[in-house]
Parts: structure tokens; C-alpha cells; sequence
């Protein structure tokens, strides 16, 4: 089924003449000429222009919002006429005010930035032409993914380049409080959205209606980022579900006709941010968004960071992914503008929508050499990485390996055919010179020397630094994990529970997806299939035979059955060590706050101690995600008296949780239960 | 309708006369005044012709004056002549007899279609390929005894065999018939009936109520799977008022009588029911109380649940009946509602006690363009709202109103004076409307004079607030008059490539736009997704208003060329567009009924328990499926 949504027939080498440097032009022709280009787009059709002014009224004039005010008035005591402006305050500071004036002078900017920092900028001819047409007949959205701040604007850019309406984008609200660019970007159709609204109902109710007036009205296509965030670790995001029901109540209501969702999948060779995220996930904490931040940030405009790839999907329509997902009559016996819970089933469609949406980004998205190499190098021991160094010689040819097997499961490299791979491979690791250096026929983890040099560090500093180093390493593996991830869990099983019998490996592949739901992105509702489709992958390459009730390993795809186990590994141990922390006498109720650093030291002790081998254990995403996922195997239960969100731990929940994932408890122990999930 | 009167005057005050005329139709002959209301004992003797019987409409052999495979008079039809402008033939309606110069523009426009590429339909009817009757013999020789006049003959029951839904008449015209009646029984009076259906409950025979057969729910097909003997029941020979009742304001009739006659002969006595469905030339009482029809002008006289008093239904358990005539009674669920839609499931309907009213003493159209759909459908609301909706207003969409512009006819008062008005509204009024954007609404205002003319300046006035413009009475009137002549359009189509329909719901206020985007939309896409090779025309009109909400009626037709199988693609449109429907909160059926073309949604329509009680009425009223028709459930 999914084969529908996804663009066939395309994964592989990517054929650059479908993509055009957008740079190109720009670099022959006059930046004011293009920021000053007449724009004339085709709008969507089937409703009338309106302004921003128009909009905020529709907004305020609302029944839904009229009912909410009534319901907070009671609720809190105060007038409707106080709690109607507390919304029109609200409204003020969300919402965008879309210029073409602003378009302009941001397409100047981002001209001149954009040529400093990358070489080249590619974009799809083809997704733009669907996207022209698309936006033309209904109303679209654009859902892009984020991996860098440089993103922002880069779709408004392409848009504007190319004569396409430009979007209204959701945005956080630090980037409202920025002196000046706040209300540059408010011009250029940002909307902003506080970060943490927890259960304020105006609040919501306010950002909903805004968002469903924009869907309604066909008002601009509207962009948002379905991951809710910038990813710090370059690997897809669990969707968060709440801009994308506001986005999709419209057409479940029946307001639209249709809405188009646009996949778009950017992807850079480097990424800006490398380090400040790596710094962050080790728990240095980030800089406020200010206009000083950015400033301070132009050091890093001086580096050299490749080619970004922007691939805007194919569109999908709405109407046609939801058909038998959801009833639309469930709407025709209360008003539709009543504040209501959604259904299980509208949540359900929303989930799956959203987390589909998540996946053919990540098949979207492009590859770099430098990827298949960052996965290669991970899996080096670090002291190979730290003071033998690599041997330059084999790193080639296992990544020339790698590059095989990825495209065999059907990846999108970014390995253009034409330079010698040598080359391709050099080039990649000098791109990265802030991460590896080549020295001699070897390749060394780079790491900071500034500090060493000022003093002797502790060797808990030591493995702070490496673990910079080997943090950025692997949010370049990250950008391919999804290509590999099934059959590396299924690879898992094969070696955690020895086991040959089909069933048995599925109910571990299960206890896997469920584990690490909030690792890697699996579309709800799809275990067998994704089993299928791993068991598929693992036959292609040789590593496995596959009958009806067995899968059993042949000879001649060890190399890949060992690499992708490898891949999984510093998950697996990392899990580990957190299960340990929390299965240890004196830990019974515990904060977030507490736990971070509990855990790090205790990983950094393992990590010293030579007990444990990865330093991911250290990434502060990998304990959040431990922490969720627990929760969601109720190993781990939210105290809900608590006002600083304490923890309770269930420690015979969490060790038999461990002991599954060694191996100690058979999976024939594990109740299946293949769609529990659900 | 049609009409004797061929001039037409624009005489303003002159129009409620004038209205007389066109609803007094289709006599062949004058009317002899007094015969038109009598208290009639009945005489069931079939084998005699009944003088009084002759100004009737509706002949037994209804092949004498219809078509046998499409709407209406066998005289009228519309037809591209050799220059290949479209005419319409005939003497009986205002257009008979015109040329409509702008419709092959329009027709080849709007389907792509072309004059080059007919599909004549087959001319005369085979009746060798009609299947033999199954009959019960018993059931006939009693029948014979009764002396009730009956037929075995193929044409008469290939009649009655179909009502209007486009798979009927596409098979009709291609000469293909399925499963007929075996018998046609013409039944004279209510205890023609009584004796009819004992003779049918006693033989196990299968009968099928027949009104005016302008069904458009496939509800007088006859089951394929049926293996008795299947007699239509023709109640057009039940035609007559049998009283009216001047105090009360009440007429006791026949429920055989079909629209114009009631109407026409209630006229003459100054009297009318106000109940004018758009198929009232043909459709029946009875037909009209079995799908609980609705009028054009319900806004003043109530739809067919408003207007009936009293009802008289044969059933196989006896006659069911109220023993008064009680404006209102508080007597548990009201029987009524039983029967009223009952689609001939459980009995014949044979007498009805209606409402009725003194003639209107003027009558006045009115038309208003607005900008665009959405301001119109705010005026109807808003109209609604201060309750002054007038006896009719209907609001056309954009594509509606290009093709009532395409429909008018090269000469006649009424039309000129439309022509000039509107070319002078563009020039000047309506500079800044958009012609691709704009719709109008048509209007009927009843009553005496004075408050006509208020009534008229209130509405007109919540139309300006939303930026609706008068735009004339001849265009309100002639909105209306084409509504006969609509009809007959459907057959010009079919021999040219182009099938269509029209369907329709009802739907709360807060939904109508929204339920007339998608399903127009929708329409467009299905046929897109089924290799239909020309854009369809996919429009739509709101026919009726209600404190609650509307009635929406959508136009479907396409350009068949290139397809092999039209008619199943046509079906999975509507089907997939009555799923749009069902889906944005419209209704299964505002008036045309379930029949078996809706059948599958009523379950989910009215909930299992509903569908249990009516099932268990069903079971007790007609255990043996006498009325097996196999209708709603
Ligand atoms: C061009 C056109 C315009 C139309 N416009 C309207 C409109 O404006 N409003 C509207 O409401 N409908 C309209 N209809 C639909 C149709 O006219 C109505 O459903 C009408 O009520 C059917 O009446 P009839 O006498 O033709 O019944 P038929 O078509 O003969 O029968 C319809 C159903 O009623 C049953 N039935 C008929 N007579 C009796 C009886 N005496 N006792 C028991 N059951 C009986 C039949 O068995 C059948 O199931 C239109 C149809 C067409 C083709």
C-alpha cells in the first residue's frame, strides 16, 4: 500500500538532471534582479484573496472561538469581553503579516547568505511543477523536515524563485522575541507558536482556529514542521500530532473538498549546527535565540558546507490517504464548530497520517557518501578512531560495500556517477575536516584541541570531548538509519534470540519497534508489514533463507547481517546502561532533571571503566527517548501529583524489560501482541 | 407546464390570470365546469368507456399521448433541426415550437459534444423482446370476474415497468427490458382495490402500486429475483374529487388524480392545494403520499405531510384509516407517517382527504443576482431566518444560471425583454460582478396584492444587504416555466452522447456550501478517475428553505464518448456522490425517496433499531410480502 504514496522507481544513484542548482543563476545574474522579479503566481482557486486583516477577523468572529470564550468565561469568572481580548492578544502575537515587500528583501538576504555558505543548492524541477499545479486546486501544505535554522526560509525562497505562492509558516515563538528579525519573519508569513502550551484552552483554541481559518480559506499554502522541532540529532522526530489534526480538521469537517500535503525533504552535506547540537545533546546548554546568537553565529558562515538537496515530494491528497481511515459523519450530529475531543478514530488517522508523512521524508531525503562513512567509523573501536586511526584503505572499500548494500535497499545516494569514488570519498572527508582528518593513509577522530591545550583535562573531560566528536559522527549516520533500520532489527533478533522460528523473531522484531518507538519512525498499524518487508531485505542481500516458519542464516551475508547489528548496537547499550541506573537500589522517584546527569555519570563511569563501548549512552535525546519509552511500557509511570514531573519507577517492569532485550527471557516468555500498539 | 395559450401577455396585473392559464395545461378539450367536482359512487365497469372520464390526462393506455422511452408528451421533445439549431416540438408549452439558438453553443461547449456524433435511441417498441407474462391463472380468473379492466399486453406493461431514473430510460431506448409486470390492473375506485389486493393476498401474487410512474428511485422496478407473478397496480383511472368541503377547507380525492388535473379542476372552482412538485404534469396523489413528495411552493402550503388530513390505505391486513378529521391528535406515533413513504411497501393508497386553499388573487416573479454562490446561499439563510421566505426561491449556481441564459428562445415577449434587460445589467448594474462567479436567484411571491408588493420590498431588501440585485420578473418567470421543459432536455442529451441526472438532499444550514463544493467536486474527480473524457457539468441549485436548513439539488451529466459502459460509470458517479453527501451531513432523500437505488444507506440512515420497527410494521401489515415491490428495506 504504501507504494502508492511514494515516489517509485527513484531510489538510487540520483540522477542530478532532475535536480537544478538554484545558485546557479544567482551566481551569474544580479541578486537585486531576482529579489526585485515580478511575482505572479497562480493562487489556489477556489476561494477568494484575502489579507491578514481579514483573516484575524474571520478568526476572532468565530464560532468555535465564540464558544470557547463563553466556556473559559464561566470556567474562570470572567467576562466574555475580558477573555475576548486576552484571545485578540493571543492572536496578535501569532499571527503573520505576509508581505511581498518582506519576500523580497529576505530573498536578497538569504541570496547572499546562501552563496556563502553552499556550493550549490538543488531542488526538483519535477515536485515544483506538482507543487504549482497542486496549489492551484487545493489548499497545500508544506511539510519540509529541519535539521538546520538555515531551513527556514529556504521553501518561501524557492517558491518565491519560482513564481509560486508563498507560504504562511509555523514558527517557535523565540523567534518571534529576536529584535528585528522577529518581525522581518512575521512579514515573510511566519506565525508563532508558543513552545510549551500545555493546557491552556484560549491558547489552543486560538491556534486552532487560526490555523483551520488559513486551510479554510485557502488563504497560502501553510508550512509547518510535523516533527514539531529542529531535529538535534539529524534523525526524524516522532510527529507530534496536534498542528497536524488543526491542519486536517478542515477536510475531516467538510469545510474542504480536498488538502494537499506536500512531503519535502531537505538535506544537507554538512550541517551548521553540527556542533552546537552535539555540545547540547551532552547537555551544554544552547544559546538563546537573540539576533546577538545569530551574529555571533557568523564564524560559522565562513566554513564551507557543501550542497543542501531540497526534494519536494509528490502530493498527496488527503481525501485519498484517509479514504476507510476515517468517517466523516461522525461530524453530522453535533454543530461542527462545538470544542470537542477528537475521536479515537480521527486520532488514529492523524497519528498514521503524520507518521507517514515522517517516512517518505526520510525515503526523500538524500544520502552523502559521507553518511555510509560516518557508519563505518562508528563502528571502528574508538580507540582505533582516537589513536591508531582508521586505516584510509579499508574505510573505502567497506563504505564502497556499504554503498552497495544501500542502494540495494533502495536509498537515494547522492554518489554522482561521474567523479572517481576516490575523489567522492576524499572530498566528503575534507568537507568534514571538523570531524576527521585524514593523516598518512589513516583517518583520526578530530577532537577539540583548544581545550586540551589550556589545561590538563580529567578524564571525565576527555570522554566529554570524544563524545563531541563521536555525537556528530553519528547524527551523519542518523540521516540513514531509516534505510536500514528494519532489517537491522530484525538482524538484532536473529542475534539477541538465536532463534530460526519466524514467529518468535517477529514477536522480538515487535518488542523492538516498541522499544524503540521514539528511536526510529514506524508507521502505526504496520508491524507485519514492516517484518515482511525486513525479512525481504535481509533474503536480498544473501544473509538470510526464508521459508514459511523459518528464517535461517546462510553463509554468505555475514558481513551484512554483522554491520547491521553493529548499527543498532550503541542503542542497544546505551538502553542498557539506563536500565541498570534505574533497576539500582535508591532509585525510586526521580525528576527528569535528576536523571540526565545521574545517567551520565554513570555512563561515563562504564565508558571509563571500558565496561561500555558507546558514547551515545551521553546524548541526552537517547535518555529522553529511554524515559518515553518506558513510560509507554508503563515500566515507568508519571506521578501525576507531582508538579515537577517526578517519575516512579516499576523496577521488575524495567529489569524484565532488560532481560528481554539481552536475550535472558526467550521470546517465546513474551506475550505477542502484534498490534498492542494500536 | 404546458400550456393552450400560446401569447403571452406581459400584462402585470393580468398574471395571476394568467398562471390559471398555464396551470389549466393540457386539455384537449374545454372542461365542462360542473363535472369536475362530484360526489361519484364508483361503477367498476371496465369494458364501458366513462364519458366522464375523458378530460383525464392520463389515458389507460398511456401510450396513446407518452413517450414510451423518455419524458413526458409524445409531441414535445427538443431537437437540433437541419440547421442545427435546437427547437422544441409540440403546441402544449410556452417554448413549443421555438428555437433556442444559444443551446448548441452551450450543449457542444459544455460536453464537448457534437451534432456529428448522434446515439439514436431504438424508435419503436419490440415487443417480441418483451418476456412472455408469467400469470396465476387463478388470481386472473377471479380477476375477470370482478369486471376491474386489466392487461396482458407487452406495451402496456413495459410502461409500468420503469419510472425515470437514467439506467430506465438508457435501457429503454436501447430496446432492452428486464423483469415487466406480468399484468397491468386498472382499478376504478377504492373497493376495486379492497378487492384486488384479497385476490392478490389469497393467489400469492406480487403487486406493484403504479401512480403517475415518474418514480426516480428505481422504486417501480420490479425485483429480478420475484418469481410470482407481478401485477402493477395502475391507479390512473382513479382520478376524480370525490368532494370538497368549503368550511373546512378540505377535498376529498382520488389518489389516482395526478397533479394538473387536481390543480386545474380545484381552479375552476377557485380552489387550489398549492402542492406543485416539478413533475406535477404526471406524478399522482397517491405517488406523492407514498415518497412524501414536495412542492415547489411548500413555503406557503406545506409539503405532502402538511397538506394531507386524512388518508385511506388498502393494505393485506384490511383498510387502515383514522376515524376523524382532526386537524391535530395526540393519539400515539401517527399512523400517517406510516404510509407517507411507505413507497407502495405496505398498501395502495387510495383516497386522500388534502388541505386546501382559495386561489391566490396575485401572483408576482422576482429574480436577484448576487456576486457569487456564497452571498446567495447568506440571502436564503438570512431569509429563512426572518421566516419571509416567499412561496418559492430557488437559488442556481453559476453553471445553472449559463445554462438558463443558453435555454432562451429567439423570439417571444417575455424572452426579449429578459435579453435586452440583461444585456443592459452587465453594461451597467452588474459592472464588477464577475459572469463567471455570479448566480441568481428566482422568486414566486403569492397572495393578495398588497402584501405581495411588502413581502416582495423585504426581501429585496435582505438580498441588497448581500449584495443581491434585482434583475427582473420576466427572469424569475421564466425560471420557472422552464422547469417543465427541463425535463424533456435529458432525452436531447441522450442522443447525443450526454447522459445526466439530478439528485438531491437536505442538509443543515451551516452546511450548504460546503455539501455543494465538495459534491460538485467530487463529481468532477469520480469522473475524472473513471476515464470520463470531457469535464461533466456538475452543478447545483438550493430549491427550498426551512428554519433548520435547506434542499440542494445537483445536476450531473458527461459526455459518454470513448466509454463502454456509460451507464455504470454514471451509477458509480451518483453513488459515490451520494456517499459525498451522506458524508457532509446532507440527507439520504429530501423528497425523491429510497426505492432500491438508496436502499443500501438506510440502514445506517435510520439506525438498526429504526430499520427493526419499520421492518416489524412491514411484517405485520404485509406478512407475505404481497407489496412486494422490495422498496426501502
Ligand atoms: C422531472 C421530475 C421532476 C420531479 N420533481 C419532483 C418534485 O418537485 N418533488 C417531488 O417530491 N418529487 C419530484 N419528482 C419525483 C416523483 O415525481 C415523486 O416521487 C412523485 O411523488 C412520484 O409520484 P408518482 O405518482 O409518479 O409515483 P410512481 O412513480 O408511480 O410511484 C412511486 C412510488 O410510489 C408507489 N405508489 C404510487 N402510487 C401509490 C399509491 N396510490 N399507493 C401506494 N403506493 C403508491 C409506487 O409503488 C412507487 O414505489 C420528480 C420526478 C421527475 C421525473
Amino acid at each position: 500500500m504504501t507504494n502508492t504514496y511514494r515516489d517509485s522507481g527513484r531510489a538510487g544513484l540520483v540522477d542530478e538532471r532532475q535536480f537544478v542548482d538554484i545558485l546557479e543563476e544567482r551566481r551569474h545574474s544580479s541578486d537585486l534582479g531576482h529579489a526585485l522579479r515580478t511575482f505572479n503566481p497562480h493562487p489556489y482557486q477556489g476561494a477568494a484573496p484575502c489579507s491578514a486583516a481579514e483573516l484575524n477577523k474571520a478568526v476572532l468572529e468565530a464560532q468555535y472561538l465564540r464558544y470557547v470564550t463563553k466556556e473559559i468565561a464561566m470556567e474562570t469568572g470572567s467576562s466574555v469581553e475580558e477573555v475576548r481580548k486576552e484571545a485578540c492578544g493571543i492572536l496578535e502575537e501569532m499571527s503573520q503579516n505576509l508581505q511581498l515587500g518582506f519576500i523580497r528583501l529576505m530573498g536578497y538576504t538569504l541570496t547572499k547568505v546562501f552563496k556563502r555558505l553552499f556550493t550549490s543548492i538543488f531542488v526538483n524541477m519535477e515536485g515544483l511543477n506538482m507543487l504549482q499545479q497542486a496549489i492551484q486546486e487545493t489548499p497545500v501544505i508544506l511539510m519540509p523536515n529541519h535539521r538546520s535554522y538555515v531551513d527556514f526560509l529556504i521553501i518561501s525562497y524557492i517558491l518565491f524563485t519560482y513564481d509560486i505562492p508563498v507560504p504562511v509558516i509555523a514558527a517557535g515563538i523565540p523567534l518571534a522575541g529576536m529584535k528585528m528579525v522577529g518581525e522581518i519573519l512575521r512579514r515573510s508569513g511566519a506565525f508563532f507558536i508558543r513552545r510549551a502550551i500545555g493546557s491552556d484552552k484560549l491558547y489552543w483554541a486560538v491556534l486552532s482556529e487560526y490555523v483551520k481559518a488559513i486551510v479554510r480559506k485557502g488563504y497560502a499554502p501553510m508550512e509547518f514542521y510535523v516533527e514539531g522541532l529542529r531535529s538535534r540529532t539529524l534523525k526524524s522526530l516522532t510527529p507530534k500530532l496536534g498542528m497536524m489534526h488543526m491542519v486536517l480538521e478542515p477536510y475531516f469537517k467538510g469545510e474542504v473538498f480536498d488538502i494537499t500535503l506536500v512531503p519535502i525533504s531537505i538535506s544537507y552535506d554538512r550541517v551548521l549546527e553540527e556542533s552546537l547540537l552535539a555540545h547540547e545533546l551532552l547537555g551544554v546548554p544552547k544559546p538563546k535565540e537573540s539576533t546577538m546568537g545569530l551574529l555571533k553565529a557568523s564564524k560559522v558562515l565562513q566554513e564551507d558546507y557543501g550542497t543542501m538537496h531540497v526534494n519536494f515530494g509528490r502530493p498527496l491528497s488527503v481525501r485519498q490517504l484517509c479514504h476507510g481511515k476515517i468517517n466523516r459523519c461522525q461530524y453530522n450530529l453535533i454543530p461542527r464548530d462545538l470544542p470537542q475531543k477528537p475521536t479515537a478514530e480521527a486520532q488514529a488517522c492523524v497519528s498514521w497520517l503524520a507518521h507517514l508523512m515522517v517516512r517518505i521524508q526520510e525515503e526523500g531525503s538524500l544520502i552523502s557518501p559521507w553518511s555510509l562513512m560516518a557508519c563505518l567509523l562508528l563502528q571502528a573501536p574508538i580507540t582505533v578512531l582516537t589513536e591508531e586511526g582508521l586505516l584510509w584503505q579499508q574505510l573505502t572499500e567497506k563504505t564502497l560495500w556499504l554503498r552497495k548494500l544501500a542502494l540495494d535497499y533502495g536509498a537515494r545516494l547522492n554518489w554522482s556517477g561521474q567523479a572517481p569514488d576516490s575523489d567522492v570519498m576524499s572530498s566528503a572527508v575534507a568537507l568534514h575536516c571538523s570531524i576527521v582528518h585524514r593523516k598518512a593513509g589513516r583517518v583520526y577522530l578530530v577532537q577539540e584541541e583548544e581545550l586540551a591545550r589550556k589545561r590538563p583535562i580529567s578524564l571525565e573531560e576527555g570522554v566529554t570531548r570524544t563524545a563531541a566528536a563521536v555525537l556528530m559522527l553519528a547524527s551523519y549516520r542518523n540521516q540513514l538509519l531509516h534505510v536500514f533500520v528494519r532489517p537491522a532489527l530484525l538482524a538484532t533478533a536473529i542475534h539477541i534470540t538465536k532463534s530460526t522460528q519466524r514467529n518468535e523473531l517477529f514477536t522480538f522484531f515487535c518488542f523492538l519497534q516498541d522499544l524503540f518507538s521514539y528511536e526510529f519512525i514506524f508507521i502505526p498499524d504496520k508491524l507485519s508489514q514492516d517484518f515482511e518487508e525486513a525479512c525481504l531485505l535481509l533474503k536480498k542481500c544473501g544473509a538470510v533463507h526464508i521459508s514459511q516458519q523459518e528464517v535461517t542464516l546462510s553463509d554468505m551475508g555475514l558481513e551484512a547481517l554483522s554491520f547491521l547489528q553493529a548499527l543498532l548496537q550503541p542503542f542497544i547499550d546505551s538502553y542498557q546502561v539506563m536500565f541498570r541506573y534505574l533497576s539500582e537500589e535508591g532509585v525510586n522517584v526521580f525528576t527528569e532533571k535528576q536523571f540526565l546527569p545521574a545517567v551520565r555519570n554513570l555512563a561515563t563511569k562504564l565508558i571509563l571503566s571500558g565496561e561500555l563501548h558507546t558514547y551515545e549512552a551521553l546524548s541526552s535525546d537517547t535518555q529522553k527517548n529511554v524515559l518515553s519509552a518506558l513510560r509507554r511500557l508503563e515500566a515507568v509511570t508519571k506521578l501525576r501529583a507531582s508538579e515537577q514531573n517526578e517519575y516512579k519507577v516499576n523496577k521488575a517492569a524495567v529489569r524484565r524489560t532488560g532481560d528481554i532485550l539481552s536475550g535472558k527471557i526467550p521470546p517465546q516468555m513474551l506475550q505477542t501482541t502484534p498490534d498492542a500498539r494500536l | 407546464m404546458a400550456s393552450n395559450s400560446s401569447g403571452g401577455s406581459s400584462d402585470r396585473q393580468r398574471i395571476a390570470q394568467q398562471r390559471l392559464r398555464i396551470i389549466a395545461g393540457h386539455l384537449q378539450r374545454p372542461v365542462d365546469g360542473d363535472s369536475a367536482i362530484l360526489a361519484a359512487e364508483c361503477k367498476a365497469q371496465g369494458s364501458k368507456p366513462d364519458t366522464s372520464r375523458e378530460e383525464k390526462t392520463v389515458p389507460r393506455r398511456r401510450q396513446e399521448i407518452m413517450k414510451w422511452n423518455g419524458w413526458g408528451y409524445s409531441d414535445s421533445r427538443f431537437l437540433f433541426n437541419k440547421k442545427g439549431q435546437a427547437e422544441f416540438t409540440g403546441k402544449r408549452y410556452r417554448l413549443s415550437g421555438m428555437i433556442i439558438p444559444g443551446l448548441k453553443d452551450w450543449f457542444e461547449c459544455t460536453f464537448g459534444a457534437s451534432l456529428q456524433h448522434k446515439t439514436p435511441a431504438t424508435p419503436l417498441l419490440n415487443s417480441s423482446a418483451v418476456q412472455p407474462p408469467t400469470l396465476n391463472e387463478a388470481f386472473v380468473e377471479e380477476l375477470k370476474s370482478t369486471g376491474i379492466p386489466f392487461s396482458q399486453d407487452a406495451e402496456d406493461r413495459v410502461f409500468r415497468a420503469h419510472g425515470h431514473c437514467l439506467h430506465e430510460i438508457f435501457a429503454l431506448r436501447e430496446g432492452k427490458f428486464g423483469r415487466v409486470p406480468d399484468m397491468v390492473v386498472w382499478p376504478n375506485c377504492h373497493n376495486d382495490v379492497v378487492k384486488i389486493v384479497e385476490l392478490a393476498s389469497k393467489h400469492n401474487v406480487c403487486l406493484i402500486p403504479y401512480g403517475g410512474g415518474t418514480s426516480v428511485s428505481s422504486a417501480l422496478e420490479c425485483p429480478p429475483e420475484e418469481t410470482r407473478s407481478i401485477v402493477s397496480l395502475d391507479t390512473s383511472q382513479m382520478n376524480r374529487i370525490l368532494w370538497v368541503d368549503e368550511k373546512n377547507l378540505t377535498a376529498h380525492v382520488e389518489a389516482g388524480i395526478v397533479g394538473q388535473d387536481l390543480e386545474r379542476l380545484l381552479n375552476e372552482s377557485g380552489y387550489c392545494t398549492g402542492h406543485e412538485p416539478d413533475s406535477m404534469e404526471f406524478s399522482s396523489l397517491g405517488g406523492w403520499v407514498a415518497t412524501r413528495a414536495s412542492g415547489m411552493k411548500k413555503n406557503i402550503y406545506g409539503n405532502i405531510e402538511d397538506l394531507v388530513v386524512h388518508i385511506k390505505m388498502v393494505t393485506p391486513q384490511g383498510v387502515i384509516e383514522k376515524s376523524c378529521q382532526g386537524p391535530r391528535m395526540s393519539t400515539g406515533p401517527d399512523i400517517h407517517h406510516f404510509i407517507m413513504g411507505s413507497e407502495g411497501t405496505l398498501g395502495v393508497v387510495t383516497e386522500v382527504t388534502m388541505k386546501i386553499r382559495p386561489m391566490p388573487e396575485y401572483q408576482k416573479y422576482g429574480s436577484v443576482v448576487f456576486p457569487n454562490f456564497e452571498q446567495g446561499v447568506a440571502c436564503l439563510r438570512e431569509v429563512a431566518r426572518q421566516r419571509c421566505a416567499p412561496a418559492s426561491i430557488r437559488l442556481m449556481d453559476n453553471e445553472q444560471f449559463k445554462f438558463g441564459h443558453a435555454l432562451k428562445p429567439q423570439v417571444s415577449s417575455i424572452f426579449t425583454s429578459f435579453l435586452d434587460g440583461l444585456k443592459k445589467f452587465y453594461i451597467t448594474k452588474f459592472k464588477g460582478f464577475d459572469p463567471n462567479r455570479l448566480c441568481v436567484a428566482t422568486l414566486l411571491f403569492e397572495g393578495d396584492r398588497e402584501k405581495v408588493l411588502q413581502h416582495e420590498k423585504q426581501v429585496y431588501d435582505i438580498a441588497a444587504k448581500f449584495g443581491g440585485l434585482a434583475a427582473g420578473e420576466d427572469n424569475g418567470q421564466r425560471g420557472y416555466m422552464l422547469t417543465f421543459v427541463i425535463a424533456y432536455l435529458r432525452d436531447l442529451g441522450m442522443d447525443y452522447y450526454v447522459i445526466g441526472e439530478s439528485f438531491e438532499t437536505s442538509v443543515p444550514w451551516d452546511r450548504v456550501l460546503d455539501i455543494c463544493r465538495n459534491v460538485k467536486a467530487r463529481i468532477v474527480r469520480e469522473c475524472k478517475e473513471r476515464g470520463v473524457q470531457f469535464p461533466p457539468l456538475s452543478t447545483c441549485r438550493v430549491t427550498q428553505t426551512y428554519d433548520a436548513g435547506a434542499c440542494v439539488y445537483f445536476y450531473f451529466a458527461f459526455n459518454y464518448r470513448g466509454l463502454s459502459d456509460p451507464v455504470h460509470v454514471y451509477e458509480q458517479v451518483e453513488h459515490a456522490a451520494r456517499e459525498e453527501i451522506l458524508a457532509n451531513g446532507g440527507s439520504l432523500s429530501h423528497h425523491h425517496g429510497v426505492g432500491k437505488l438508496r436502499k443500501e444507506w438506510m440502514r445506517e440512515t435510520v439506525s438498526n433499531v429504526g430499520m427493526g420497527m419499520l421492518k416489524s410494521v412491514k411484517d405485520y401489515v404485509d406478512p407475505n410480502n404481497i407489496f412486494g415491490n422490495r422498496n426501502l428495506l
